[in-house]
């Protein structure tokens, strides 16, 4: 692509621009109730052949801001109020409508959580494969048939000859997210969006799939977006976590620093929260409360009112992402922490 | 496929005893079709016997029944009480009538499909509620006072048409009758078919289909369409049915000799070899017609198909 000359140029503090960069993005619901604020300046980068992880619970605003990325947010309701998308060195929010499409499927990719749903239930596996090619690339119908089944060799689907003409619903489940897979790898994409690809899968078929995916983005040299609110999910395929709490982000990081030495009392909390063999017999941890109404986020820090620590500060401001460094200054590479108190959080 | 065929097939023979054997019976509950031979005249007991014996009217109900479904299978609808063959009267009268639902079945098609994905598509919309007050409008007054207002404005003030279209009157004579016959179902076709879109239009295959970067016309056509219409389908297909014996009220207010008129004539004159024979016709279409839709059901749901 030429366009990864241009990006250069326009990112010009960094000498090696990230192939997805997003800026201070903002994006709310006008809804009957009020305007929900799902989405309230993010930030984070990709690069090629990097996985960052979202992690959040469900309304915490990791699939709208990656719907946001891909353009396909259901608006209205939804609209995107500020902030960049960079998409090697392009703002996507200033593309036309058509440009924008192309884009779509061809450079970037969606994999979808629920494969039995995010696939046309009438048309044939092969025919929602062939579509790809048939629409980017103008391929005829009988050569996209034949690229269908090689996609469905390349991600495993065994005797996918005779299953490019079944349905959806003729697929294991496993299979399916395989074919879902399949066609966000179609036109090899530098990018791929994973929304919760294995949470709709049985425990031992979502190692597989996940594995598969890491494999495929390490072969293609993709970037890779994985949205989960699983952190086992995450621990193995990661390279950097971003924790989002009510439209925010409040902790990044390496993520096997993430798992060792929270910054974030949420973070903290939700590793506590994870269910341990060893622990038999003993409570399960749980984060008191219930994660905030998007229409009125609390004032000041948007956890406060489930935090443990939380101060009067806490109430009044809002915290930023502060550079999270050793007790003695030293620097920790990518570590951020959007607590008022990371230092009592990390170093206790 | 070839054995839900053939089970559907077979389904298709109770009903058609079923719903048969009730016309026949109702007919029959009609009164004495002997008086309403001789239009209540006095008449000679011996004559009357005879008749009730040549018509096999002496016997008991489910004989009668069997006897006339026996020479139906063999293509004999029997006699009008006026001597016409019945089978006579429905070669003239069908062919109307299948000429007026076809011209209604295409405009109830066309026009209640697109105007209901175009505000399923824009729901909320000014062209939704538009559509929306529009067709509660047409389903709430009945078919006849839509069909003397059209007739009154269109045929008898503008001079447009003619207000009664006469016997092998060319194809664009129905359409006026035939809008108004499809007047309802287009309405409810309209709304059934905006449900669906609005519905399906925040699927998930749809964001999927998006997210593949198509072009908004296959996202409509290919994708939200193909599962939109699979309940539009099956109310089109009993829909078929409902609008031949419907048009009766259409036929009669555009002078059009069809089903209805000759089915309205046969039970005011108490003749019942027409009304059963052209009722049973009737539902052997509509029984047809259900088969059809069904097929057309599989194929369009894959998900039936191989259930």
């Amino acid at each position: 692509m030429s366009t990864a000359s241009s990006a250069r140029m326009t990112t010009a503090d960094t000498t090696e621009a990230p192939l997805l960069q997003v800026r201070d993005l903002h994006v709310e619901f006008r809804t009957r109730e009020g305007v929900a604020k799902a989405v309230n300046g993010v930030n984070y980068s990709v690069s090629a052949g990097e996985t960052l992880a979202i992690l959040g619970e469900s309304g915490s605003g990791k699939s709208v801001s990656s719907q946001a990325v891909m353009g396909i947010l259901d608006s209205p309701p939804g609209f995107i109020t500020g902030g960049e998308i960079l998409f090697k060195g392009r703002d996507l929010l200033t593309v036309g409508r058509e440009d924008r499409r192309k884009i779509r499927g061809a450079q970037m990719a969606m994999v979808f959580q629920d494969a039995l749903s995010a696939l046309n239930p009438v048309l044939t596996v092969g025919y929602q494969l062939g579509e790809m090619f048939r629409t980017h690339k103008g391929t005829s119908r009988k050569d996209a048939k034949t690229k269908a089944v090689e996609l469905m060799e390349r991600v495993g689907i065994p005797g996918a000859r005779e299953r490019v003409n079944q349905y959806p619903h003729q697929f294991s489940g496993g299979m399916r997210q395989r074919v879902m897979i399949a066609m966000a790898l179609a036109l090899e994409p530098d990018l791929i969006i994973a929304d919760e690809p294995t949470t709709a899968l049985d425990v031992t078929v979502q190692a597989q799939v996940m594995e598969l995916l890491a494999d495929l983005q390490r072969e293609y040299n993709m970037g890779l977006i994985l949205i989960t609110h699983d952190l086992g999910v995450v621990a193995d395929v990661a390279d950097k976590i971003a924790v989002m709490y009510a439209g925010r982000i409040v902790e990044t990081a390496p993520v096997h620093e993430l798992y060792a030495r929270p910054a974030h009392p949420y973070t903290k909390g939700l590793l506590e929260s994870i269910p341990r063999l060893d622990q038999k017999g003993r409570d399960l941890f749980a984060i008191k409360g219930l994660p905030p109404n998007l229409v009125r986020i609390p004032a000041g820090c948007a956890f406060n009112p489930r935090c443990p620590m939380a101060q009067e500060i806490c109430r009044a401001e809002v915290p930023p992402l502060f550079a999270v460094t050793e007790a003695d200054g030293a620097e920790l590479a990518g570590r951020g922490s959007a607590c008022h108190f990371w230092k009592e959080t990390l170093h206790g | 496929m070839g054995r839900y065929v053939i089970r559907r097939l077979l389904q298709m023979i109770p009903v058609f005893i079923g719903t048969t054997f009730l016309i026949f019976y109702m007919v029959y509950a009609l009164g004495d079709p002997v008086n309403a031979m001789f239009a209540g005249k006095a008449v000679d007991p011996a004559v009357a016997a005879q008749i009730r014996h040549q018509l096999w009217l002496d016997r008991p109900l489910w004989e009668q029944y069997l006897h006339y479904m026996g020479n139906i299978f063999q293509g004999n609808f029997g006699t009008a009480y006026n001597g016409e063959e019945v089978t006579t009267l429905m070669g003239t009268a069908f062919p109307n009538t299948l000429k007026l639902t076809t011209v209604a079945f295409s405009i109830e098609c066309v026009l209640g499909i697109l105007l209901g994905v175009f505000s399923g598509l824009k729901r909320g919309r000014f062209v939704d509620t538009l559509v929306l007050i529009l067709t509660l409008l047409v389903i709430s007054i009945p078919v006849f006072v839509i069909g003397l207002v059209a007739q009154y404005f269109i045929a008898v003030k503008w001079h447009i048409v003619d207000p009664s279209v006469a016997y092998g009157s060319p194809w664009q004579d129905l359409i006026l009758p035939g809008a108004v016959l499809a007047s309802v179902s287009l309405a409810y076709v309209a709304r059934l078919t905006r449900t669906s879109v609005a519905e399906n239009v925040r699927a998930d295959y749809v964001r999927t289909a998006v997210a593949k970067g198509l072009p908004r016309r296959r996202v409509v056509t290919n994708h939200l369409l193909r599962n939109s219409l699979i309940p539009v389908v099956t109310f089109l297909g009993t829909d078929l049915g409902a609008l031949m014996g419907g048009a009766l009220v259409t036929e009669r207010i555009f002078n059009i000799q069809g089903v209805g008129y000759y089915l309205y004539q046969g039970i005011l004159q108490q003749n019942s070899p027409t009304v059963v024979g052209f009722v049973t016709i009737l539902v052997i279409v509509y029984l047809v017609a259900n088969l059809l839709v069904d097929l057309l059901y599989a194929v369009l749901d894959p998900r039936i198909r191989y259930a």
